[in-house]
């Protein structure tokens, strides 16, 4: 089970230039509005054709430039999660999961393998319903009920949390993600919150203005984006331009400050980040004295916006995120971070 | 015994050039949309033109391309169709004119279409034939069906370009409108307002049996 991309497609003003291979588990494109995530998958599902590239599923070539070949969509069996589910209005649900099952010629299969799938989806008694007469939740269950009942080769979501209201979304996550898993093929879901990114994924593709930048295991993302866009994208909220000052050490012009790094420090440093999380007022190492700004509070944490005493004063200013309980009476002189912590960005 | 010749004519002017329109609207109104911009506006103009230029014109410019000493008339000839002065020429006449009023609501419901629902059938392997007129055509239904009334309708008034074309013969190429204006014109007041109130009766009975099946559509989607 295998899916390799490597596509090309200039729109004049916006070029999608993608190529990644992913295996089985949930791979996730994430990218900010507009990066050409779900113009990927359109073309990956045939929906979109790309000037020149190769696609490849399982071994079955979908789209090759060179070849000329270019599966229409209705034989790629590429199953496709729409953002607003794309359910049919004028069919009930039973018709809409007919739909998905019109290679089965057999009435009899088609009827049980309707029914086990309402079971599985827990779907039971809504079948003579309409799309409009269900609620969110329910037709992301029908929805994804027609994809499955289509056996498809691959599955595809397309940011399938952002129709759903916020409390639904994180049941949603954790009872998707157990279908996702028993489904056991390839899953390519594309979102632009790293949160979904982090819950549902073992695999992450960083995109940005339609280029694809790396892609890497979640954990080892979040640990170490390795580039600006990368960064953002996993929620660091403190990224400034830095030089090379030594193996372990970066020197931080607009901070007016030095830190020390765990990770060797190579040729081509463009900038570092620093996760609001990880500024510690015990920490041993990296202590630079600052001033406090103001802060701002959310349910269960804070945050304290400050400045270095050597920063310039026209950049932004620094974010400090502490949780409520942990939060120091008296605003420290003195910040520092733990060399691992520090998170080095090579920008080509 | 009463002449009800006019009545059944206008009857089925109307109906089959209203099966033709709906027929041509959608095909043009769906392929246009996908043509590239500029084609696409050309032939839009092309298109909505009967539709704002008078009808006497529309029926010049017929009998300029179907008369009888025109080169398309005179091969038509020869096969024995003659669009001038019988009465399948008023379906042409009728067609050119409602074509139009068909061709713009059909085109505007399939630009307001969802296309996601489209794509996600054919991903799920629905044929494009099944997805148009299964999922595309009931989806764009209340366009479709409000362009067909409009264009039943004026089918079934058409009067300039049939006129010009098939004139006004007893028995053989009179409809509603031209009879209604030919017994005017002969001062037979009474016989014309016979033909106005007959008219009235089935374009109140069209639009009533519209408003009649768009509220049980409305009903039946709420339940």
């Amino acid at each position: 089970m295998s899916l390799i991309v490597d596509i090309h497609r200039d729109f004049g003003g916006f070029v999608l230039d993608a190529a990644f291979e992913a295996e089985n588990g949930i791979t996730c494109l994430l990218g900010s509005s507009g990066c050409g995530k779900s113009l990927t998958l359109k073309c990956i599902a045939g929906i979109e054709k790309p000037d020149r590239g190769h696609i490849e599923l399982d071994g079955v070539v979908l789209f090759d430039s060179e070849k000329r070949i270019n599966l229409p969509p209705q034989s790629r069996r590429v199953g496709y999660l729409f953002q607003n589910y794309a359910l049919f209005p004028n069919m009930t649900v039973r018709q809409n999961i007919f739909c998905g099952l019109n290679r089965e010629k057999n009435r009899t299969e088609k009827e049980r393998r309707l029914r086990d799938m309402l079971k599985l989806m827990q779907l039971d008694g809504l079948e003579e319903r309409k799309p409009s007469q269900l609620s969110g939740g329910q037709q992301q269950r029908v929805a994804l009920a027609r994809i499955l009942v289509n056996e498809p080769r691959m599955l595809m979501l397309d940011e399938p949390f952002s129709a759903l209201d916020a409390h639904l979304r994180d049941s949603l996550k954790v009872e998707l993600r157990d279908m996702l898993q028993e489904y056991g093929r390839e899953v390519l879901m594309v979102t632009h919150s790293r949160d979904e990114a982090y819950n549902m994924s073992s695999r992450i593709a960083v995109m940005d203005k339609g280029r694809l930048l790396s892609i890497k295991d979640t954990k080892d993302l979040f640990a170490d984006p390795g580039n600006t866009p990368a960064a953002i994208l996993t929620g660091c909220k403190n990224i400034a331009p830095a030089r090379k000052t030594g193996i372990h050490e970066v020197e931080i012009p607009i901070w007016g400050i030095r830190l020390q790094t765990a990770q060797e420090v190579k040729d081509g440093l463009s900038a570092v980040g620093v996760r609001a999380h990880y500024y510690n007022p015990s920490a041993p190492q990296n202590r630079w004295p600052v001033t406090y700004l103001e802060e701002m509070e959310e349910p269960f944490e804070v945050i304290i916006q400050f400045r270095y005493a050597g920063q310039n004063p026209d950049s932004p200013p620094v974010w400090w995120r502490i949780s409520k309980d942990k939060k120091p009476q008296q605003f420290p002189t003195e910040l520092g971070i733990s060399p691992v912590n520090i998170l080095l960005l090579y920008d080509a | 015994m009463f002449d009800w010749y006019p009545l059944w004519n206008s009857l089925r002017i109307a109906a089959i050039s209203c099966v033709l329109v709906f027929f041509l609207g959608i095909f043009f109104a769906y392929y246009a949309a996908r043509l590239p911009r500029t084609i696409k506006g050309i032939l839009d103009v092309i298109l909505t033109l009967p539709m704002v230029l008078p009808p006497t014109v529309c029926g010049y410019f017929l009998l300029l391309v179907f008369g009888v000493k025109r080169p398309l008339g005179i091969f038509l000839l020869k096969y024995g169709i003659k669009f001038v002065m019988t009465w399948y020429g008023g379906i042409l006449a009728a067609t050119v004119v409602a074509f139009p009023l068909m061709y713009r609501t059909a085109r505007g419901a399939f630009e307001s279409f969802d296309q996601t629902l489209a794509y996600s059938g054919q991903t799920l392997g629905l044929s494009n034939t099944y997805i148009f007129w299964r999922i595309r055509m009931p989806a764009c239904r209340q366009g479709i069906l409000a362009g067909t009334v409009l264009a039943f309708a004026r089918a079934l008034g058409e009067y300039g370009a049939t006129s010009m074309l098939i004139g006004y013969t007893p028995g053989r190429t009179a409809t509603i409108s031209t009879t209604v204006y030919q017994l005017w014109r002969t001062n037979d007041e009474k016989g014309a307002m016979f033909w106005v109130l007959i008219n009235l009766a089935i374009s109140t009975v069209v639009l009533l049996s519209v408003n009649m099946l768009e509220a049980r559509q409305k009903k039946a989607v709420k339940t």
